[in-house]
């Protein structure tokens, strides 16, 4: 090899051939890192890989993975944002958000709730305290957010959910048993994510079917909703069923403190 | 083009920062990519910086941002990360260099250097083995080369980047190269006509600087 006819030039022109070109999403991550615009990964979870989006490291929206063309038209619509898909999300983000639609609450995932209303916050704040593999009635988060006579725009506002199955709008139920609409594909997949976290959905339908809307222990003399972690301790030879919060009060029974079925009173 | 971006960065930064990262992606990853030697360090850390640009920018008042020299200061923000990175990362960056070295010989003709009239059987090397000779070279003279060839700086940008005289950068970068070349001499007479050897000849030199 003839190194001696290596000159400055071609050493130079060798330097300047180290010249890349930068990979096809940094332009996507850094915009929405920033919170200058959003990007979206798919991401598994129990009914499937859906689309995650994110902005300055906050989910902003969850969506359905087969419908990747409507996701981004929404996204961008309700965000006012420009959106664009990329490999995958932040290391520590996606992390954290395959954890939690795992169902382990002690994760922190942060949402970008900005373009929301004080209302539709607080109805989405409430329902991200209901538990794994439990369910509350609209009329439950209307009433804990101070607004018992709003029940149809807690409705409207969880319908609006912009994050489900990270803010778990599918473990809101109707009273009378009726699972409900959901937008991530309709009642059937509601059911089937709640039965993925746990709930056994076929026994709460009966039993609210069959007018059943509190359950007891003559025990403890406490009364719970349906799926309250409480209520299912009880044992069969205890379980004491009761058809609205009047009936148990006359009966001697104290309100749960954890689900917290006096707010049904209100 | 760059007066316009400053302005435009002046009067409406987050309508003009996507312009800002077009314009200035490849060459600051490119000179994060040749410092680190890693591809996804390399993004990270790009992306990384620009967000670091982006929330300086917003602090600044308009005629700070109007007065800045965007270039060479984003320069300096990937280099300030790349030091810290590199100071962190060193103990093992240094292993897994010996160690990989001659695999990487055998992934060749990935850049643009081989098409070339002018091409030397040692520039149709794998980008990486060059990338991997700069950053053997003390850091005086490794900044300057990077920033000239790799991401594209006029002298007087080099000097706001780095804070150096342009006289003392263009020794620094003369310099830079001759001790480039005569690694390679080295690395081509201890390899021999099939350039097995041609790792630990690179090390020699590196022990003589």
């Amino acid at each position: 090899m003839n190194v001696h006819v290596l000159d400055d030039g071609a050493i130079e022109r060798t330097l300047e051939a180290l010249r890349a070109e930068a990979p096809a999403g940094l332009l996507a991550r850094t915009m929405a890192t920033a919170g200058l615009a959003d990007a979206y990964a798919p991401v598994q979870s129990p009914i499937g890989p859906v689309l995650v989006a994110y902005s300055a490291h906050c989910v902003s929206a969850v969506g359905l993975a087969e419908n990747a063309a409507s996701f981004e038209m929404r996204v961008a619509a309700e965000l006012g944002r420009p959106v664009r898909r990329v490999e995958a999300l932040p290391p520590d983000l996606e992390r954290a958000v395959e954890r939690r639609l795992a169902g382990d609450r002690r994760v922190r995932v942060p949402f970008d709730l900005r373009r929301r209303s004080p209302f539709e916050r607080a109805v989405l704040e409430k329902a991200l305290e209901i538990p794994t593999g439990e369910v509350r009635p609209y009329a439950w988060i209307a009433a804990e957010i101070g607004r018992p006579r709003a029940v149809r725009a807690v409705g409207t506002a969880l319908a609006r959910n912009p994050i489900p199955l990270l803010i778990p709008c599918h473990r809101v139920v109707r009273s009378d048993g009726m699972i409900g609409n959901y937008s991530m594909g309709g009642p059937t997949v509601k059911r089937a994510v709640l039965e993925a976290e746990g709930m056994d959905v076929e026994a709460y339908v009966s039993e609210a079917e069959a007018g059943i809307r509190l359950i007891g222990s003559d025990t403890t003399k406490v009364t719970c909703l349906p799926t309250c972690r409480h209520a299912r301790r009880v044992m069969p030879r205890h379980r004491v069923r009761f058809g609205s919060l009047a009936q148990a009060l006359a009966a001697g029974y104290r309100p749960c403190r954890v689900c917290r079925p006096i707010s049904l009173a209100a | 083009m760059n007066d316009r971006l400053a302005v435009s960065l002046a009067g409406d930064l987050d309508g003009s920062f996507e312009q800002l990262v077009r314009d200035h992606q490849d060459r600051l990853y490119s000179l994060a990519l040749r410092y680190l030697g890693d591809a996804s360090d390399a993004e990270e850390l790009t992306q990384d910086a620009f967000v670091r640009a982006y929330r300086a920018l917003a602090g600044y008042e308009p005629q700070r941002r109007r007065e800045l020299q965007v270039r060479p200061w984003l320069s300096t923000i990937v280099l300030n990360l790349c030091r810290n990175r590199a100071r962190r990362v060193r103990p093992a960056q240094v292993d897994l260099d010996g160690l990989d070295a001659v695999a990487t010989h055998a992934v060749q003709g990935r850049n643009g250097a081989a098409g070339q009239p002018e091409t030397h059987a040692l520039l149709r090397e794998d980008a990486e083995v060059w990338a991997r000779r700069v950053r053997a070279l003390p850091a005086r003279y490794r900044e300057p080369l990077l920033l000239r060839y790799v991401d594209d700086l006029a002298y007087a940008e080099i000097s706001t980047a780095l804070g150096i005289p342009e006289g003392t950068l263009r020794a620094q970068v003369h310099r830079g190269l001759a001790l480039l070349r005569s690694a390679l001499e080295q690395e081509t007479a201890a390899a021999g006509p099939d350039g097995a050897a041609g790792r630990s000849a690179l090390q020699l030199a590196e022990v003589a600087l």
